[in-house]
């Protein structure tokens, strides 16, 4: 039946008003389904890595750092930290029981002064004991990271081989990491030896970012492992008691606040999308059924001139496909629009961990979308074109009719 | 061809109670025959236009049957039915009935497009010609006045060539030049081996029948020969 496409398009063609009403519905669930999951996914693959890359079970901050929420700050977001203590609190908690590995990281944000060439945040790593940072280093750089190297996150463009000072240390970029949808992307890393350098060319450029601590032993956290058989708690708890002046962490609550305020997202998307969607579906029905009405003599006219109930219902859904199916393209290429090129803003605004799913996932949510808004505008339709194909005396023309 | 009404009659059910109904056609027998010219004329409201899309096979009469040749209408489905009136029932129906959305020269064409059969522009420009409108082809229905589109309404009937012909009304709107014109070019039809049935109001109309019926209140009645 192709004079059903051909006759549905004029259709629509000499009634532009009507279409574009139709076309903007079939958009607007479109654009809320796409947008919708492709958040909701980005969300969950978020915490997802965000948690494959906090990788230890205790995190162990000075003690002003943690109420400032400074550590999250850095991990979430990358907004600059500068926080120390002597690590002779690391080797204290080195000796306690339970206490697997506990590994020092380093962390160094670039000054608006003329120190640096490029503004950054520095994360350090001791190759010898890090058990979080290297794993993911290995992911895209095989070689090793020497004195002066560093690794950029996913979101700092700096090309390879890029050389650039940082307090007045020369550094070299060799590799750029895979992306993590947090504050990671957007700091670069530096082995234990190159760190410490730079802190102490930091500190004699006269910026004092380490208050009484010793520039040979500052440490900004301790990443701890715990030892299978201990209570992941009590070794919090006992670092808690026994060294002082620090805060030590579950990272599982760091990342069960994250997920919290994914799942309350996530809910309020959901009830979203469901409201726009049924909302959309009685609007599209109730327009086609109005439309039904007022094109009652159109189809009279079809029957005389030989069309078949059938072929007048599927004239109806064969319109409102075509319908559903331009405007579903409309609205995916909308959200499309809107998504991609803002990720960092929306991940700013929700201040959650936010990754965009691979290019399969994505063309598939993009097919599922248009599949799905296509067939619930043709749904829609459905109740008008099942009540043209039923038995009625109305579809003959009548006087005045 | 011939198309054999037995005995049809449609009831109606009144808007205002379920068991208040009425007979818009009552026991009504009809035979259009090849190459003869019926007419029917009536009242307003007397049923003509409810008989005429009985045998159409349009509406289904609540009593007695419509035979094509043979073949019942209404024991046919839908469909076959349907792609029995497109092959053999031209029908003029009353009103103003061209698609909005198709021009003039597309709406002549759309029995055989829905079917998706081909039919050259010459010839439904021809048909054109012969009722008049050609120099609107390519116009829309709704800059057409009434006797345009009603002549359309005719052009469209005649296009697959049927051998029955039905006729609601067809020079409604028309002056008496184009009705002349319209009523000739029917005579001429049902002597080329058409079974013509024409419902009208014209008087000059039944100088062109062969057999003419009065239609009062549902029932039918053949009124004079000639
Ligand atoms: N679908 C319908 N439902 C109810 N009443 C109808 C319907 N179609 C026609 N009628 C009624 O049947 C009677 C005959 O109508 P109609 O055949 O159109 O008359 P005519 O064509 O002779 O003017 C009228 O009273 C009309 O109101
Ligand atoms: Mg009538």
């Amino acid at each position: 039946m192709r004079f059903a496409s051909t006759l549905a398009l004029k259709n629509i063609k000499r009634k532009p008003g009507r279409s574009v009403i139709m076309i903007l519905l079939a958009a607007f669930l479109a654009f809320s389904i796409f947008a919708g999951s492709l958040v909701v996914l980005s969300l969950r693959n978020g915490l997802a890595s965000y948690e494959a890359r906090l990788g230890a079970d205790v995190v162990v901050v000075p003690y002003e750092a943690q109420t400032k929420g400074a550590l999250e700050s850095i991990l979430l977001q990358g907004i600059p930290g500068y926080f120390y203590m002597d690590e002779s609190a690391m080797e204290k908690i080195r000796g306690m029981e339970g206490v697997e590995i506990a590994t020092p990281q380093f962390y160094l944000a670039s000054a608006k002064a003329g120190c640096c060439s490029v503004a950054l945040q520095l994360i350090g790593f001791d190759p010898e004991t890090d058990f979080t940072i290297q794993p993911w280093i290995q992911e895209s750089y095989s070689g090793t990271v020497g004195y002066g190297d560093v690794i950029v996150g996913n979101h700092v463009s700096l090309p390879l081989n890029h050389s650039l000072t940082f307090y007045n240390q020369e550094l070299r970029v060799v590799a750029q990491l895979d992306e993590t949808g947090t504050g990671l992307d957007n700091a670069v890393y530096a082995s234990m030896d190159t760190v410490r350098d730079v802190i102490k060319n930091a500190e004699s450029l006269g910026f004092r970012y380490l208050g009484k601590v010793s520039a040979d032993k500052a440490i900004s956290s301790v990443m701890v492992k715990v030892a299978d058989g201990y209570s992941t708690e009590a070794v919090m708890n006992d670092i808690n008691v026994h060294v002082r002046k620090v805060e030590a962490t579950q990272s599982k609550s760091m990342i069960s606040s994250i997920a919290a305020g994914l799942s309350n997202v996530s809910r309020i998307i959901t009830l979203l999308t469901v409201m726009i969607w049924i909302l959309a579906i009685v609007i599209l029905a109730v327009v086609f059924v109005l439309i039904a009405n007022e094109r009652k003599k159109e189809f009279a006219i079809l029957r005389i001139v030989g069309a078949s109930r059938q072929m007048l219902s599927r004239m109806l859904l064969t319109e409102s496909a075509l319908i559903s199916a331009v405007g579903s393209v409309l609205g995916v290429g909308l959200a499309a629009l809107v998504a991609f090129p803002f990720t960092d803003l929306i991940r700013t605004r929700l201040n959650l961990p936010y990754l965009l799913p691979d290019a399969g996932t994505v063309a598939a949510l993009v097919l599922g979308a248009l599949l799905a808004s296509v067939l619930a505008g043709s749904l829609s339709s459905a109740v008008s074109a099942r009540k043209l194909s039923r038995n009625d005396a109305g579809l003959v023309l009548r006087e005045g009719a | 061809m011939e198309l054999r009404a037995e005995n049809v009659s449609r009831r109606f059910f009144r808007n205002s109670g379920q068991a208040n109904y009425f007979y818009a056609v009552k026991d009504a027998a009809l035979l259009l025959t090849s190459g003869s010219l019926t007419e029917i004329t009536g009242r307003s409201g007397s049923g003509k236009s409810t008989l005429l899309n009985i045998l159409a096979g349009l509406l289904e009469p609540t009593e007695g049957r419509v035979f094509l040749d043979r073949v019942d209408l209404y024991s046919m489905a839908d469909g076959p039915r349907s792609e029995l009136r497109s092959r053999c029932i031209g029908v003029v129906p009353q009103g103003q009935t061209g698609l909005h959305s198709l021009t003039v020269l597309e709406n002549v064409k759309l029995p055989c497009l829905l079917y998706g059969e081909k039919l050259s522009d010459a010839s439904a420009l021809e048909l054109l010609e012969k009722v008049g409108i050609a120099d609107l082809k390519d116009v829309y229905p709704n800059e057409l006045s009434g006797g345009e589109m009603r002549r359309l309404a005719i052009a469209r009937a005649l296009v697959k060539k049927p051998a029955i012909l039905l006729a609601d009304e067809p020079t409604g709107d028309l002056d008496d030049e184009n009705t002349q014109k319209i009523l000739r070019l029917l005579r001429q039809e049902a002597d080329e081996g058409t079974a013509v049935l024409l419902v009208t109001h014209e008087r000059e109309a039944a100088a062109y029948a062969d057999r003419l019926y009065r239609m009062d209140g549902g029932i039918l009645a053949e009124a004079s020969a000639q």
